[in-house]
Protein backbone atom coordinates (compact mmCIF):
# COMPACT_ATOMS: atom_id res chain seq x y z
CA UNK A 1 0.00 0.00 0.00
CA UNK A 2 1.74 3.17 -0.85
CA UNK A 3 1.68 6.54 1.23
CA UNK A 4 -1.20 8.55 -1.08
CA UNK A 5 -3.69 5.57 -1.13
CA UNK A 6 -3.57 5.20 2.39
CA UNK A 7 -3.83 8.75 2.68
CA UNK A 8 -6.97 8.80 0.27
CA UNK A 9 -8.61 5.64 2.34
CA UNK A 10 -8.47 7.03 5.74
CA UNK A 11 -9.03 10.53 5.35
CA UNK A 12 -11.94 10.89 7.41
CA UNK A 13 -9.70 9.09 10.44
CA UNK A 14 -6.36 11.74 9.50
CA UNK A 15 -8.22 14.37 9.79
CA UNK A 16 -10.27 13.27 12.65
CA UNK A 17 -6.85 13.29 13.95
CA UNK A 18 -5.28 16.36 12.88
CA UNK A 19 -8.76 17.35 14.73
CA UNK A 20 -7.57 15.53 17.67
CA UNK A 21 -4.07 16.99 17.86
CA UNK A 22 -5.24 20.48 17.24
CA UNK A 23 -7.49 20.57 20.25
CA UNK A 24 -4.84 18.83 22.51
CA UNK A 25 -2.46 21.56 21.65
CA UNK A 26 -4.95 24.39 21.03
CA UNK A 27 -6.42 23.55 24.91
CA UNK A 28 -2.59 23.09 26.15
CA UNK A 29 -1.50 26.31 25.17
CA UNK A 30 -4.76 28.67 25.90
CA UNK A 31 -4.30 26.97 29.76
CA UNK A 32 -0.41 27.60 29.69
CA UNK A 33 -0.82 31.07 28.25
CA UNK A 34 -3.51 32.22 31.44
CA UNK A 35 -0.92 30.15 33.76
CA UNK A 36 2.36 31.54 32.48
CA UNK A 37 1.61 35.51 31.43
CA UNK A 38 0.06 35.99 34.63
CA UNK A 39 2.89 35.27 36.71
CA UNK A 40 5.60 36.14 34.63
CA UNK A 41 3.62 39.58 35.07
CA UNK A 42 3.61 39.28 39.04
CA UNK A 43 7.28 37.84 38.94
CA UNK A 44 8.44 41.02 38.06
CA UNK A 45 8.10 42.51 41.27
CA UNK A 46 8.61 39.62 43.18
CA UNK A 47 11.96 37.72 43.01
CA UNK A 48 11.45 34.90 44.53
CA UNK A 49 8.32 33.56 42.52
CA UNK A 50 10.46 34.54 39.85
CA UNK A 51 12.64 32.31 41.21
CA UNK A 52 10.42 29.27 42.14
CA UNK A 53 8.34 29.46 39.36
CA UNK A 54 11.41 29.76 36.72
CA UNK A 55 13.12 26.76 38.38
CA UNK A 56 9.46 24.37 38.54
CA UNK A 57 9.07 25.10 34.82
CA UNK A 58 12.12 24.25 34.07
CA UNK A 59 12.27 21.03 35.97
CA UNK A 60 8.93 20.16 34.10
CA UNK A 61 10.98 20.37 30.41
CA UNK A 62 13.56 18.66 32.04
CA UNK A 63 11.58 15.66 32.58
CA UNK A 64 11.66 13.03 29.44
CA UNK A 65 7.64 13.61 28.17
CA UNK A 66 7.04 9.82 28.53
CA UNK A 67 8.35 9.79 31.91
CA UNK A 68 6.13 12.87 32.82
CA UNK A 69 2.75 10.98 31.21
CA UNK A 70 4.15 8.19 33.57
CA UNK A 71 4.05 10.43 36.15
CA UNK A 72 0.92 11.89 35.81
CA UNK A 73 -1.60 8.32 35.33
CA UNK A 74 -1.46 7.72 38.73
CA UNK A 75 -2.56 11.32 40.37
CA UNK A 76 -6.15 11.70 41.60
CA UNK A 77 -7.66 14.21 39.59
CA UNK A 78 -5.10 15.24 37.44
CA UNK A 79 -4.28 11.54 36.19
CA UNK A 80 -5.53 8.61 34.25
CA UNK A 81 -6.11 7.80 30.98
CA UNK A 82 -6.91 10.00 28.51
CA UNK A 83 -7.01 13.23 27.18
CA UNK A 84 -7.12 15.18 30.17
CA UNK A 85 -3.49 13.81 31.87
CA UNK A 86 -2.33 14.64 28.25
CA UNK A 87 -3.18 18.27 28.59
CA UNK A 88 -2.28 18.53 31.95
CA UNK A 89 1.31 17.26 30.88
CA UNK A 90 1.44 19.58 27.59
CA UNK A 91 0.56 23.03 29.71
CA UNK A 92 3.38 21.85 32.08
CA UNK A 93 5.92 21.46 29.30
CA UNK A 94 4.76 24.83 26.92
CA UNK A 95 4.97 27.04 30.81
CA UNK A 96 8.52 27.18 30.64
CA UNK A 97 9.41 29.40 27.45
CA UNK A 98 5.88 31.56 27.67
CA UNK A 99 7.20 32.75 31.30
CA UNK A 100 10.94 32.60 30.44
CA UNK A 101 9.57 35.59 27.15
CA UNK A 102 7.23 37.14 29.29
CA UNK A 103 9.43 37.53 32.08
CA UNK A 104 12.83 38.38 29.86
CA UNK A 105 10.65 40.85 27.77
CA UNK A 106 8.62 42.53 30.97
CA UNK A 107 11.99 43.16 32.15
CA UNK A 108 14.32 43.98 29.00
CA UNK A 109 12.66 47.30 28.58
CA UNK A 110 14.78 50.60 28.46
CA UNK A 111 15.51 52.53 31.78
CA UNK A 112 14.58 55.34 30.61
CA UNK A 113 11.71 54.80 29.16
CA UNK A 114 10.09 53.15 32.87
CA UNK A 115 11.96 56.33 34.36
CA UNK A 116 9.75 58.67 32.13
CA UNK A 117 6.61 56.37 33.37
CA UNK A 118 7.56 56.51 36.99
CA UNK A 119 7.99 60.75 36.62
CA UNK A 120 4.94 61.42 34.87
CA UNK A 121 2.98 59.76 37.83
CA UNK A 122 1.86 56.04 36.29
CA UNK A 123 0.76 53.99 39.13
CA UNK A 124 2.76 50.17 39.29
CA UNK A 125 -0.24 48.37 37.12
CA UNK A 126 0.04 51.42 34.74
CA UNK A 127 3.88 51.29 34.35
CA UNK A 128 2.87 47.41 33.82
CA UNK A 129 -0.29 47.95 31.40
CA UNK A 130 0.25 51.01 29.21
CA UNK A 131 4.31 50.50 29.16
CA UNK A 132 5.63 47.40 29.83
CA UNK A 133 3.20 44.76 28.10
CA UNK A 134 2.82 46.76 25.10
CA UNK A 135 6.57 46.52 24.81
CA UNK A 136 6.95 42.93 25.73
CA UNK A 137 4.10 41.32 23.80
CA UNK A 138 6.61 40.64 20.76
CA UNK A 139 8.59 38.39 23.47
CA UNK A 140 5.43 36.98 24.69
CA UNK A 141 4.59 35.73 21.22
CA UNK A 142 7.75 34.30 20.49
CA UNK A 143 7.30 32.43 23.89
CA UNK A 144 3.67 31.25 22.68
CA UNK A 145 5.75 30.44 19.46
CA UNK A 146 8.08 27.92 20.66
CA UNK A 147 5.71 26.53 23.06
CA UNK A 148 3.15 26.09 20.53
CA UNK A 149 5.96 23.97 18.33
CA UNK A 150 7.13 22.09 21.08
CA UNK A 151 3.44 20.69 22.19
CA UNK A 152 2.30 20.03 18.35
CA UNK A 153 5.75 17.37 19.03
CA UNK A 154 5.20 16.43 22.09
CA UNK A 155 1.01 15.86 21.68
CA UNK A 156 1.98 13.18 19.55
CA UNK A 157 3.38 10.92 22.58
CA UNK A 158 -0.05 11.43 24.30
CA UNK A 159 -1.51 8.51 22.08
CA UNK A 160 0.47 6.87 24.20
CA UNK A 161 -1.74 6.93 26.71
CA UNK A 162 -5.26 7.27 24.79
CA UNK A 163 -5.67 10.96 24.28
CA UNK A 164 -5.66 9.88 20.29
CA UNK A 165 -4.24 12.76 17.80
CA UNK A 166 -1.57 11.91 14.84
CA UNK A 167 0.68 9.94 17.32
CA UNK A 168 -2.29 7.67 16.98
CA UNK A 169 -0.97 6.65 13.78
CA UNK A 170 2.80 6.46 14.59
CA UNK A 171 2.22 3.87 17.35
CA UNK A 172 0.25 1.93 15.47
CA UNK A 173 2.24 2.14 12.29
CA UNK A 174 4.89 0.91 14.86
CA UNK A 175 2.72 -2.15 16.18
CA UNK A 176 2.65 -3.01 12.47
CA UNK A 177 5.38 -2.81 11.27
CA UNK A 178 4.39 -0.49 8.68
CA UNK A 179 6.29 2.89 7.47
CA UNK A 180 2.94 4.03 5.58
CA UNK A 181 1.29 3.86 8.71
CA UNK A 182 3.93 5.91 10.79
CA UNK A 183 4.13 8.61 8.12
CA UNK A 184 0.48 8.88 8.05
CA UNK A 185 0.92 10.78 11.22
CA UNK A 186 3.69 11.95 11.18
CA UNK A 187 4.01 13.84 8.25
CA UNK A 188 0.67 15.82 9.00
CA UNK A 189 1.72 16.55 12.39
CA UNK A 190 5.51 18.11 10.92
CA UNK A 191 3.70 20.10 8.57
CA UNK A 192 1.18 21.45 11.20
CA UNK A 193 4.66 22.21 13.76
CA UNK A 194 5.81 24.33 10.42
CA UNK A 195 2.65 25.96 9.72
CA UNK A 196 2.23 27.16 13.26
CA UNK A 197 5.77 28.32 13.77
CA UNK A 198 5.33 30.32 10.28
CA UNK A 199 1.96 31.89 11.20
CA UNK A 200 2.80 32.90 15.03
CA UNK A 201 6.30 34.00 13.24
CA UNK A 202 4.57 36.14 11.07
CA UNK A 203 1.82 37.64 13.73
CA UNK A 204 5.37 38.25 15.59
CA UNK A 205 6.79 40.75 12.83
CA UNK A 206 3.34 42.37 12.62
CA UNK A 207 3.52 42.94 16.25
CA UNK A 208 7.43 43.86 16.39
CA UNK A 209 7.19 46.76 14.14
CA UNK A 210 6.30 49.14 16.94
CA UNK B 1 -1.09 71.30 46.03
CA UNK B 2 -1.10 70.71 49.86
CA UNK B 3 -2.29 74.16 52.21
CA UNK B 4 0.94 75.10 52.89
CA UNK B 5 1.91 75.84 49.40
CA UNK B 6 -0.12 79.27 49.57
CA UNK B 7 2.34 80.20 52.12
CA UNK B 8 5.55 78.63 50.56
CA UNK B 9 8.61 81.44 49.69
CA UNK B 10 10.07 79.37 47.88
CA UNK B 11 8.30 76.42 44.91
CA UNK B 12 11.22 73.96 45.16
CA UNK B 13 13.92 74.30 48.27
CA UNK B 14 16.76 71.92 49.36
CA UNK B 15 17.79 72.21 52.82
CA UNK B 16 21.17 70.28 53.44
CA UNK B 17 20.11 67.61 51.06
CA UNK B 18 22.13 64.88 50.35
CA UNK B 19 21.82 61.93 48.61
CA UNK B 20 23.72 58.39 49.23
CA UNK B 21 23.11 55.15 46.50
CA UNK B 22 22.18 53.10 48.67
CA UNK B 23 23.78 49.58 48.26
CA UNK B 24 26.48 47.71 50.07
CA UNK B 25 28.74 49.73 49.12
CA UNK B 26 27.61 53.19 49.34
CA UNK B 27 28.40 56.03 47.09
CA UNK B 28 27.97 59.60 48.28
CA UNK B 29 26.69 61.70 44.78
CA UNK B 30 25.46 65.11 46.55
CA UNK B 31 26.44 66.66 49.77
CA UNK B 32 24.19 69.28 51.56
CA UNK B 33 22.27 70.73 49.21
CA UNK B 34 20.85 73.79 50.28
CA UNK B 35 19.01 75.62 47.14
CA UNK B 36 15.85 77.72 46.98
CA UNK B 37 14.16 78.15 43.88
CA UNK B 38 11.36 80.85 43.88
CA UNK B 39 8.00 80.96 41.60
CA UNK B 40 8.49 81.74 37.74
CA UNK B 41 12.63 81.56 38.22
CA UNK B 42 14.83 79.59 35.83
CA UNK B 43 18.02 78.01 37.40
CA UNK B 44 20.51 76.55 35.34
CA UNK B 45 22.31 73.82 36.74
CA UNK B 46 25.19 73.58 35.59
CA UNK B 47 28.49 71.68 36.44
CA UNK B 48 30.78 69.10 34.47
CA UNK B 49 29.55 65.31 33.52
CA UNK B 50 29.35 63.20 36.95
CA UNK B 51 28.71 65.96 38.74
CA UNK B 52 25.95 65.20 39.75
CA UNK B 53 23.36 67.14 37.92
CA UNK B 54 20.94 64.79 36.93
CA UNK B 55 20.69 62.68 40.71
CA UNK B 56 20.14 66.91 41.90
CA UNK B 57 17.05 67.10 39.44
CA UNK B 58 16.00 63.24 40.11
CA UNK B 59 15.46 64.52 43.96
CA UNK B 60 12.75 66.82 43.25
CA UNK B 61 10.57 64.09 41.74
CA UNK B 62 11.33 61.70 44.27
CA UNK B 63 13.07 59.69 41.23
CA UNK B 64 15.37 58.95 43.75
CA UNK B 65 14.95 60.07 47.76
CA UNK B 66 17.37 62.29 49.30
CA UNK B 67 19.03 60.12 52.00
CA UNK B 68 20.04 63.53 54.45
CA UNK B 69 18.47 67.06 55.41
CA UNK B 70 15.26 67.32 53.11
CA UNK B 71 13.81 68.51 49.96
CA UNK B 72 10.48 70.51 49.99
CA UNK B 73 7.86 71.19 46.88
CA UNK B 74 5.09 73.87 47.47
CA UNK B 75 6.66 73.73 51.06
CA UNK B 76 5.88 70.07 52.07
CA UNK B 77 8.57 67.83 51.94
CA UNK B 78 9.06 65.30 49.36
CA UNK B 79 8.89 62.25 51.50
CA UNK B 80 5.53 63.38 52.55
CA UNK B 81 4.11 64.12 49.19
CA UNK B 82 1.50 61.40 47.27
CA UNK B 83 4.02 60.26 44.97
CA UNK B 84 2.12 60.07 41.95
CA UNK B 85 0.39 63.76 43.23
CA UNK B 86 3.95 65.05 42.96
CA UNK B 87 4.80 63.74 39.93
CA UNK B 88 1.80 65.01 38.09
CA UNK B 89 2.60 68.09 38.68
CA UNK B 90 6.06 68.40 37.59
CA UNK B 91 7.16 68.27 34.17
CA UNK B 92 10.06 66.19 33.30
CA UNK B 93 12.06 65.70 30.23
CA UNK B 94 14.45 63.18 30.84
CA UNK B 95 17.98 63.28 29.39
CA UNK B 96 17.61 59.89 27.40
CA UNK B 97 14.58 61.42 26.15
CA UNK B 98 12.50 58.47 27.24
CA UNK B 99 9.68 58.57 24.55
CA UNK B 100 7.43 55.70 24.53
CA UNK B 101 8.13 53.48 21.30
CA UNK B 102 4.83 51.98 20.80
CA UNK B 103 2.92 55.10 20.85
CA UNK B 104 2.63 57.57 18.49
CA UNK B 105 3.91 61.24 18.77
CA UNK B 106 0.31 62.54 19.86
CA UNK B 107 -0.11 59.34 22.38
CA UNK B 108 3.07 60.43 23.84
CA UNK B 109 2.27 64.13 24.34
CA UNK B 110 -0.92 63.51 25.76
CA UNK B 111 -0.19 60.76 28.19
CA UNK B 112 -0.63 62.95 31.29
CA UNK B 113 -3.53 64.30 30.18
CA UNK B 114 -5.22 61.14 29.65
CA UNK B 115 -4.14 59.53 33.49
CA UNK B 116 -5.47 62.65 34.60
CA UNK B 117 -8.68 61.72 32.76
CA UNK B 118 -8.89 64.85 31.10
CA UNK B 119 -12.21 65.46 28.39
CA UNK B 120 -11.20 64.03 24.83
CA UNK B 121 -12.02 67.72 23.33
CA UNK B 122 -9.93 69.01 25.91
CA UNK B 123 -6.85 66.86 25.33
CA UNK B 124 -7.26 67.74 21.50
CA UNK B 125 -6.67 71.53 22.40
CA UNK B 126 -3.81 70.43 24.82
CA UNK B 127 -1.92 68.81 21.94
CA UNK B 128 -2.09 71.71 19.28
CA UNK B 129 -1.12 74.07 21.77
CA UNK B 130 2.49 72.34 23.05
CA UNK B 131 3.21 70.94 19.43
CA UNK B 132 2.86 74.88 18.55
CA UNK B 133 4.91 75.81 21.10
CA UNK B 134 7.75 73.52 20.40
CA UNK B 135 7.63 74.33 16.80
CA UNK B 136 6.16 70.80 15.98
CA UNK B 137 3.52 70.85 12.94
CA UNK B 138 0.42 68.61 15.08
CA UNK B 139 -0.84 67.09 11.20
CA UNK B 140 2.55 65.39 9.97
CA UNK B 141 3.97 64.46 13.45
CA UNK B 142 0.65 63.54 15.32
CA UNK B 143 0.54 60.18 13.90
CA UNK B 144 3.88 59.20 13.72
CA UNK B 145 6.09 56.78 16.25
CA UNK B 146 9.17 57.89 17.90
CA UNK B 147 11.77 55.74 15.74
CA UNK B 148 10.18 57.92 12.61
CA UNK B 149 11.62 61.22 13.85
CA UNK B 150 14.55 62.81 14.17
CA UNK B 151 16.89 63.27 17.11
CA UNK B 152 15.52 67.01 17.49
CA UNK B 153 12.22 66.23 17.02
CA UNK B 154 12.58 63.54 19.41
CA UNK B 155 13.34 66.13 22.11
CA UNK B 156 10.84 68.73 21.03
CA UNK B 157 8.32 65.37 21.67
CA UNK B 158 10.28 65.61 24.93
CA UNK B 159 9.76 68.47 25.67
CA UNK B 160 5.82 69.21 24.78
CA UNK B 161 5.12 66.20 26.41
CA UNK B 162 6.37 67.26 29.71
CA UNK B 163 4.96 70.46 29.30
CA UNK B 164 1.18 69.03 28.23
CA UNK B 165 -0.51 68.52 32.10
CA UNK B 166 0.72 72.71 32.14
CA UNK B 167 2.43 71.47 35.44
CA UNK B 168 3.41 74.24 37.75
CA UNK B 169 6.97 72.89 37.59
CA UNK B 170 9.19 71.97 34.91
CA UNK B 171 12.35 69.68 35.26
CA UNK B 172 14.66 69.93 32.09
CA UNK B 173 17.49 67.25 31.90
CA UNK B 174 19.24 68.68 29.12
CA UNK B 175 16.75 68.96 26.84
CA UNK B 176 19.16 70.10 23.87
CA UNK B 177 22.02 67.95 24.13
CA UNK B 178 23.09 66.10 21.23
CA UNK B 179 21.99 68.62 18.74
CA UNK B 180 23.77 71.04 16.09
CA UNK B 181 24.27 74.12 16.98
CA UNK B 182 21.45 75.23 14.53
CA UNK B 183 18.89 73.53 15.82
CA UNK B 184 20.28 73.75 19.20
CA UNK B 185 19.85 77.21 19.08
CA UNK B 186 16.49 77.42 17.32
CA UNK B 187 15.45 75.05 20.45
CA UNK B 188 16.97 77.73 22.79
CA UNK B 189 14.80 80.05 21.32
CA UNK B 190 11.75 77.86 21.63
CA UNK B 191 12.63 77.88 25.04
CA UNK B 192 12.90 81.74 25.66
CA UNK B 193 9.34 82.03 24.07
CA UNK B 194 7.59 79.56 26.52
CA UNK B 195 9.42 80.69 29.63
CA UNK B 196 8.45 84.36 28.73
CA UNK B 197 4.88 83.24 27.41
CA UNK B 198 4.06 80.70 30.22
CA UNK B 199 4.74 80.97 34.15
CA UNK B 200 6.52 78.19 35.23
CA UNK B 201 9.21 77.39 37.65
CA UNK B 202 12.01 75.81 35.87
CA UNK B 203 15.22 73.97 36.52
CA UNK B 204 17.44 73.30 33.81
CA UNK B 205 20.43 71.05 33.94
CA UNK B 206 23.05 71.73 31.25
CA UNK B 207 27.00 71.37 30.83
CA UNK B 208 26.66 74.25 28.44
CA UNK B 209 27.55 77.77 30.02
CA UNK B 210 26.29 79.57 27.34
CA UNK B 211 23.30 78.12 27.65
CA UNK B 212 22.71 78.60 31.20
CA UNK B 213 23.57 82.08 30.84
CA UNK B 214 21.45 82.58 27.91
CA UNK B 215 18.35 80.47 29.63
CA UNK B 216 18.70 81.19 33.11
CA UNK B 217 17.39 83.84 35.34
CA UNK B 218 19.86 82.05 37.87
CA UNK B 219 23.11 79.94 37.63
CA UNK B 220 23.84 77.39 40.21
CA UNK B 221 27.61 75.44 39.72
CA UNK B 222 27.79 71.88 40.80
CA UNK B 223 31.65 70.24 41.46
CA UNK B 224 31.59 66.56 42.87
CA UNK B 225 27.91 66.70 44.52
CA UNK B 226 28.24 70.50 46.59
CA UNK B 227 26.65 73.81 44.68
CA UNK B 228 29.89 75.74 44.41
CA UNK B 229 28.32 78.78 43.30
CA UNK B 230 24.87 80.48 42.56
CA UNK B 231 24.70 83.54 41.30
CA UNK B 232 22.80 85.70 38.59
CA UNK B 233 24.16 85.40 34.87
CA UNK B 234 25.52 89.11 34.98
CA UNK B 235 27.54 88.06 38.27
CA UNK B 236 27.90 84.36 37.34
CA UNK B 237 30.93 85.26 34.97
CA UNK B 238 32.40 88.15 37.36
CA UNK B 239 32.74 85.00 40.33
CA UNK B 240 36.14 84.66 41.53
CA UNK B 241 35.78 80.91 42.94
CA UNK B 242 38.45 78.48 41.61
CA UNK B 243 35.85 75.92 40.43
CA UNK B 244 33.94 78.54 38.71
CA UNK B 245 37.10 79.86 37.14
CA UNK B 246 38.32 76.89 36.07
CA UNK B 247 34.52 75.96 34.43
CA UNK B 248 34.49 78.99 32.36
CA UNK B 249 38.18 78.80 31.64
CA UNK B 250 37.24 75.15 29.95
CA UNK B 251 34.00 76.71 28.03
CA UNK B 252 35.85 79.80 27.01
CA UNK B 253 38.76 77.32 25.41
CA UNK B 254 36.28 75.28 23.46
CA UNK B 255 33.62 78.32 22.58
CA UNK B 256 35.67 81.48 22.54
CA UNK B 257 35.49 84.29 24.41
CA UNK B 258 32.23 84.41 26.73
CA UNK B 259 31.17 87.82 27.11
N1 LIG C 1 22.78 54.31 40.60
C1 LIG C 1 24.02 54.79 40.79
N2 LIG C 1 24.93 54.05 41.47
C2 LIG C 1 26.17 54.51 41.68
N3 LIG C 1 26.62 55.67 41.24
C3 LIG C 1 25.76 56.45 40.56
C4 LIG C 1 24.43 56.05 40.29
N4 LIG C 1 23.84 57.02 39.57
C5 LIG C 1 24.76 57.97 39.40
N5 LIG C 1 25.93 57.64 39.99
C6 LIG C 1 27.14 58.45 40.03
O1 LIG C 1 26.79 59.69 40.56
C7 LIG C 1 27.53 60.73 39.97
C8 LIG C 1 26.60 61.80 39.48
O2 LIG C 1 25.81 61.29 38.44
P1 LIG C 1 24.80 62.21 37.63
O3 LIG C 1 24.09 61.36 36.65
O4 LIG C 1 23.95 62.96 38.60
O5 LIG C 1 25.80 63.20 36.91
P2 LIG C 1 25.51 64.36 35.85
O6 LIG C 1 26.05 65.61 36.43
O7 LIG C 1 24.08 64.37 35.47
O8 LIG C 1 26.41 63.90 34.63
P3 LIG C 1 26.14 64.08 33.05
O9 LIG C 1 26.47 65.50 32.70
O10 LIG C 1 27.12 63.14 32.43
O11 LIG C 1 24.73 63.71 32.77
C9 LIG C 1 28.36 60.07 38.89
O12 LIG C 1 29.67 59.95 39.37
C10 LIG C 1 27.71 58.74 38.68
O13 LIG C 1 28.67 57.79 38.31
MG1 LIG D 1 23.05 63.93 33.72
Amino acid sequence: MTLWSFFATHRQEILAAIEQHLMLVGISIFIAILIAVPLGILAVTRPRLRALSLALANIFQTIPSLALFGFLIPLPFLGGIGARTAIVALVLYALLPILRNTYVGLTSIEPAILEAAEAMGMSGSQVMFRVRLPLAKGFILAGIRTATVITIGIATIAAAIGAGGLGTFIFRGVAMVSNVVILAGAIPAAILALLADYALGFLERLWKVN
Amino acid sequence: MPEAAAFAEYVIEFRQAGYVVPSKTPRSILHEVSLGVTDGEVLAILGRSGSGKTSLVKLINRILGFTSGDVLVGGTSVSEWNLIQLRRGIGYVIQEIGLFPHLTVRDNVCIVPELERWPLDRIHRRFLEVMALVGLNADEFGNRYPRQLSGGQRQRVGVARALAADPRILLMDEPFGALDPITRAELQQVFLDLSRRVRKTIVLVTHDLREALLLGTRVVLLHAGRVVASASPEEFLKLQQPEVREFVAASELRLGHIP
